[in-house]
């Protein structure tokens, strides 16, 4: 492929952008809504101005909670899918319920997560957990078994242990497809969150987050507000996504093919 | 004169997997300290098998096979393989690569870092040290791949087609580098390749393999001295030689 200039890669979605906000004046303007159903994005930034200082409490709140669980997910993520690359017999007895897990509704879960782990931060923290698990475990379990034979072979050859087969060859081969999993998991980790708080509310004395700002708002009808709302959360979204994108570059951009090589 | 233990020696070795079809058949082939000896033969006559079985990755079926005077694995110390490709760690760089064999061996990292660096050098990658693999053509690919080998010092060394994916230039000019390396340490070689050629510019003895199962056919001794020069290929001996091996393969592709 080549290689696009840089200047376009910043201009082309700019531009869509404007084109889109200028879409959404036409609509407001010719189809007659008034503000509380379809604000017009200048409302809304205005709405976020106004709520600022809500907001921005608010992510904080919504921002620990994500953390906590993406962190918690990548942790126990790496664990499991260790164990479930290492064991036929383990990933054999396990997988079908890790697919359970994955498959049961989190909003089936969420009464007796609030029940078992209490109302607050435990309960979102385990809600986003949950959610942002799966695609970890899964990717790295793939990562750990698709390691190249010849590479098996020759360890077999310098008679290495299994624990040397492991450290040095499965997991360093593996981590283009945990930073995968890590990158799915960093989208649906403050979504976790917030929804996490939506459901459990603002009873662990801080400002309940963004989850409960969208309820709150809702039963107020602040529409612009509850736009502004998803546009702090597409941002704080988008920290998360960049932050994986840095640990994904800094871990394999000398030596995996989808960075581009510097040439010497 | 005191007979010397052969390095390899196979006994009647049959192999197959599991109930299939036999793979090799009656193998007896021998393999002396100074022997530099290529497995040539059409696909499917399990020459790479041969190399397998030497290198324990794989267990015979019936008969016996000795390596370096004890079994196969336990032989492994002792011996290296290279591989078709480089099988090179991505995310290591050239001089990591190079230490690999070491590390696993849990060798002091100054004594590592030294003769993967001495290695390196030997095979003319003094400046490529710190590329990863990525970085690097596959020839120079191949020269790691040569110099990881060789840091553990093997008294056996196996290469299956090591040298098959690289154009004709480089594959000669590598061809060379490996006998001068051979001056130097005197390793045992075994080589798996599909080119007479090369077949006959680095061996003193060229086996040829029949496949269906795989077998033994017949061997052509080549006495040209070592160390041998690039310019020998071009000589009428040379050819000679090159012919004979060729119509060994003639009757062995009629026959199978």
């Amino acid at each position: 492929m080549k290689k696009m200039p840089t200047v376009w890669l910043w201009l082309l979605p700019v531009v869509c952008g404007l084109l889109f906000v200028a879409l959404w004046y036409g609509v407001r303007r010719w189809s007659g809504l008034q503000s509380w159903i379809l604000p017009t994005p200048g409302e809304i930034v205005a709405a976020a101005w106004q709520e600022r200082a809500r907001l921005l409490a608010a992510a904080g709140d919504t921002a620990v909670g994500a953390l906590g669980g993406f962190l918690l997910a990548a942790t126990l993520g790496f664990g499991t899918a260790l164990g479930l690359g290492a064991s036929r017999t383990l990933r054999a007895s396990l997988w079908p319920w890790l697919l359970v897990l994955q498959m049961t509704p989190v909003i089936v879960l969420t009464p007796i997560i609030v029940l078992w782990a209490g109302p607050g931060l435990p309960g979102i923290v385990t809600i986003t957990w949950l959610i942002s698990f799966f695609p970890i475990v899964a990717n790295m379990t793939q990562g750990l078994l698709s390691t190249d034979m010849n590479h098996v072979a020759l360890f077999r050859m310098a008679n290495a242990s299994r624990l040397q087969e492991l450290w040095l060859l499965r997991v360093p081969a593996a981590m283009p497809f945990y930073l995968a999993g890590l990158r799915i998991a960093a989208t649906l980790a403050p979504i976790g969150a917030i929804f996490g708080e939506y459901m459990v509310g603002n009873s662990s004395g801080g400002t309940g987050g963004l989850g409960f700002l969208v309820y709150s708002y809702n039963t107020q009808i602040k529409i612009p507000a509850l736009f502004a709302t998803a546009l702090t959360s597409c941002l704080l979204g988008f920290i998360f996504v960049a932050a994986v994108a840095w640990l994904n570059w800094a871990v394999l951009h000398k030596w995996h093919d989808s960075f581009e090589r510097d040439d010497h | 004169m005191e007979p010397v233990a052969p390095i390899v020696k196979f006994s009647s070795l049959k192999k197959r997997y599991g109930a299939g079809p036999w793979i090799l058949e009656d193998i007896n082939l021998a393999v002396a300290a100074d022997d530099f000896v290529s497995l040539i033969g059409p696909s499917g006559c399990g020459k790479s098998t041969v190399l397998k079985l030497i290198s324990g990755l794989s267990p015979g079926t019936e008969g016996g096979l000795e390596v370096l005077g004890t079994t196969p694995k336990q032989a492994r110390d002792r011996q290296a393989f290279i591989f078709q490709d480089a099988t090179l760690l991505p995310w290591l760089t050239a001089q990591r690569n190079a230490e690999l064999p070491l590390r696993l061996r849990r060798a002091a990292a100054a004594e590592r870092a030294a003769k993967a660096r001495a290695m390196l050098d030997l095979v003319g990658l003094a400046g490529a040290r710190d590329y990863y693999p990525r970085q690097l053509s596959g020839g120079m690919k191949m020269r790691v791949s040569i110099a990881r080998a060789l840091t553990l010092s093997p008294q056996l060394l196996l290469l299956d087609e090591p040298f098959g994916a690289l154009d004709e230039m480089t594959r000669n000019r590598l061809n060379e580098e490996l006998l001068a390396l051979r001056e130097r340490s005197r390793f045992t070689a075994l080589f798996v390749t599909h080119s007479v050629s090369e077949a006959v510019f680095l061996s003193n003895r060229v086996v040829v393999m029949a496949a269906n199962p795989g077998r033994e056919h017949g061997e052509v001794r080549v006495d040209f001295p070592y160390p041998r020069p690039a310019a020998l290929r071009g000589s009428p001996e040379f050819l000679a030689k090159v012919n004979e091996v060729t119509q060994l393969l003639h009757q062995v592709e009629a026959t199978s």
